[in-house]
């Protein structure tokens, strides 16, 4: 199993966060105060992890009999996972109890999707990969519908577990037939073989139905249908777990398999199709978002629009692609969560002002709260001083460099048409006049988190070039 | 005499398409998740037929963990059907529209 | 010329088609003359109590729930039981590391309440003599013919 000692710690945030699952599980089952407890025991848990991967990023080895890899991409990936959910047990605390439906699973249901994702972005195996995407995900159906009395919250479980499922089966079925032709579902092996293998048809079948399975969970044009009910139903924290933790988790398994199942910087065999997905989630995620009228509606679609964005990353195909996809994953997800954040704190009782009209006047009732939605909205529609904008720009120059010109400047026109409807909620809060005068009562949890992750923005946004270098450096 | 791998292949594909189109004509939603289950063991029946073809073990551990995930997700399916069930007493998926599709 | 599995082919027909021609064959021949006696459904001779298609206690779906998960989970202790012999020590810790994990699980079901079959309370029936319940005589005076 472990070769040696030096093994054990490279999987040591493995470990530690499915022990952190055994533990909350015992403190759930025999402690009377674990609605106190459990949330800052994950918190302390998913930091120190966090925390760990950063400082470990270098010490790059594949572990396990050739299973998992540790370290470098891997290890940012991890350290993205576990700060996202930090962020989202420090929103919860105050949330959950809002939205009533306070159960101590939800913790230890976020660390067990924490676990999925890690297995899904260090994987070597493709049998590795299905077990952390089912792990998330099976984790995922249950928190959408945690509120079980609620009816919108049973829609949008139901909803996400059906087409949930139905992607896994395209997921399982691709597999079996990489594996028949590939002989074997070792990622590192399949990419070795990957030119003798690329003229098969029964092997770009596979391929094609294991990106269809993807497609679903980062939710990609044409199976993005079940985002926006899935985030407007579950609960608003869960929801941006869903949309940063969840999507970066989907592409760090479609970087993965990016040398074996697509070529790598050297196979242009699926630049058309996911040029193609990538164009139409763009437009269709800007324009549909223009007419939403709800907030969480309008954020589902803007994450189909960045999905896009990503995918064209993965369209150019080269090394500086897959850089700008994690960099702008990590700026997504800090931006989205804020975002989400403001919303559940925003958020009332009973499902109440989601409503766009009702963020009239926010930048009188509480200027703060208003000066960062404002922010992150800014760095959502890409302007330059923010990591949204250079996640744009660097996912854009991979595409130019790899002679996809067009496709940069469909992306740019789709950034356009996103900065009206983002700059339109920036317009409404300060230029419409609301019919309260009530303050915003938030708790310092909450804002706390909040601040961190746009503080977490603005670093991105001021020092992008080192990021993208430890991210280079390891590729 | 040995089947050739083709059946195997073409009836294990035939299951996955009556799998797929079940999902997406049936409206009950519990027919919709036994469909869904058909295409998981559709893939199964490949793995197992490849894994038997190459003389390779690697799709029989496969199947067992994908018989287990399986299962796992049916108990949450089931549980959120009932769920829903208790709440607006129907599982027909045109009646479950609070949000527009 | 019939390859092997046409001949197992061949005698799956044949068996479906003798059952179906016997049946057709005898639907064409004999009377046919029901009545409401003949048409409920049998039941040892006794008369049928209502319709089958009653629904089940909701306590049995958490039960059959919780197999569901333990009893599928246990695929994987079949191939860990076949090498176990030459796996040694390591084979030992792994698989009892899943079984200390299901049995985690299972404790937690124990405790939060899900294995507890909650009876419905009922309440004894009091007797009294000043007023005898009159349903309650009724009943008897049914049952007693």
């Amino acid at each position: 199993m472990l070769n040696n000692i030096q093994e054990f710690y490279n999987i040591l945030p493995l470990i530690i966060i499915g022990g952190l699952i055994l533990v909350s599980l015992i403190i759930e089952m025999y402690s009377e105060s674990s609605e106190k407890i459990l949330p800052w025991l994950s918190i302390i848990g998913f930091l120190f992890v966090g925390i760990y991967s950063l400082v470990e990023v270098g010490r790059t080895s594949i572990v396990l009999q050739n299973m998992l890899a540790t370290g470098g991409v891997v290890n940012i990936f991890w350290l993205i996972f576990n700060i996202t959910a930090a962020i989202v047990c420090l929103l919860s605390i105050n949330y959950i109890k809002k939205y009533g439906a306070y159960y101590g699973e939800y913790y230890i249901i976020i660390q067990t999707s924490v676990l999925g994702m890690m297995l899904m972005a260090g994987a070597k195996d493709l049998i590795v990969i299905f077990l952390g995407l089912e792990v998330m995900s099976i984790s995922f159906y249950v928190l959408a519908g945690f509120n079980r009395n609620r009816s919108s919250a049973n829609e949008a479980s139901l909803k996400y577990f059906l087409l949930g499922a139905f992607a896994t089966g395209f997921l399982v079925y691709g597999i079996a037939l990489i594996y028949g032709k590939a002989t074997t579902t070792s990622i590192d092996a399949i990419s070795l073989n990957f030119s003798a293998l690329s003229g098969n048809v029964l092997f770009l079948t596979g391929v094609l139905l294991f990106l269809i399975g993807f497609s679903f969970k980062i939710a990609a044009f044409p199976f993005h249908m079940w985002v926006p009910d899935v985030y407007q139903g579950s609960p608003t924290t869960v929801a941006g777990l869903f949309s940063t933790a969840g999507k970066a988790a989907g592409f760090s398994a479609l970087i993965v398999t990016f040398a074996a199942l697509f070529g790598g910087p050297h196979g242009h065999l699926f630049t058309p199709y996911l040029s193609a997905i990538a164009v139409f989630s763009m437009l269709f995620g800007s324009i549909v978002a223009i007419m939403q009228t709800d907030i969480k509606r309008m954020l589902a679609y803007s994450s189909i629009a960045h999905a896009g964005y990503m995918l064209i990353g993965l369209a150019s195909g080269n090394i500086d692609g897959v850089a700008g996809i994690i960099f702008y994953l990590a700026a997504y997800s800090f931006m989205n969560l804020a975002a989400f954040g403001i919303v559940s704190i925003l958020e009332g009782k009973e499902e109440t002002n989601l409503d766009l009209d009702s963020y009239a006047g926010l930048g009188t009732r509480s200027p703060f709260i208003a000066g960062l939605f404002a922010l992150i909205m800014f760095a959502l529609a890409g302007i330059p001083p923010f990591a949204g904008f250079f996640g744009k720009y660097y996912v854009f120059i991979a595409a130019i460099k790899s002679d996809l010109t067009w496709l940069a400047m469909v992306g740019i026109l789709s950034s356009m048409i996103s900065v009206y409807f983002y700059l339109r909620l920036v317009v409404i809060m300060y230029f419409k006049s609301s019919e309260t005068e009530d303050k915003v009562s938030y708790t310092a949890s909450e804002i706390i988190a909040v601040v961190i992750a746009v503080v977490f923005v603005i670093i991105l946004g001021l020092a992008p070039g080192s990021f993208i270098d430890l991210v280079t450096k390891f590729l | 005499m040995q089947i050739p791998i083709e059946y195997y292949l073409i009836l294990s594909a035939a299951l996955f398409m009556t799998g797929i189109v079940g999902v997406l004509i049936r409206r009950n939603a519990i027919i919709v998740f036994m469909s869904i289950e058909l295409m998981l063991n559709s893939a199964n029946l490949t793995l197992i037929t490849f894994s038997s073809y190459l003389g390779n073990s690697i799709g029989q551990i496969f199947v067992f963990f994908v018989m287990a995930v399986a299962a796992a997700e049916a108990a949450i399916g089931l549980a959120i059907i009932i769920a829903l069930f208790r709440n607006k007493l129907t599982v027909n998926l045109d009646e479950i529209n609070i949000f527009k599709w | 010329m019939l390859t092997e599995f046409g001949k197992v082919f061949a005698f799956i027909l044949t068996a479906v088609m003798f059952v179906l021609i016997a049946v057709f064959a005898a639907k064409l021949i004999r009377p046919a003359r029901p009545t409401k006696e003949k048409l409920t459904t049998y039941e040892c001779g006794e008369n049928p109590e209502g319709s089958p298609w009653v629904k089940f206690n909701i306590r049995f779906y958490v039960v059959a729930l919780i197999f569901l998960i333990f009893d599928v989970e246990v695929v994987m202790l079949i191939p860990w039981a076949l090498v176990y012999q030459d796996s040694g020590m390591l084979g030992f810790l792994v698989g009892a590391i899943f079984l200390i994990l299901l049995g985690l699980g299972m404790a937690y079901e124990w405790r939060k309440g899900d294995l507890e079959w909650a009876r419905p309370k009922i309440t004894p029936l009091v007797l009294t003599k000043t007023e005898p319940p009159e349903e309650k005589q009724e009943k008897e005076l049914n049952l007693g013919e």
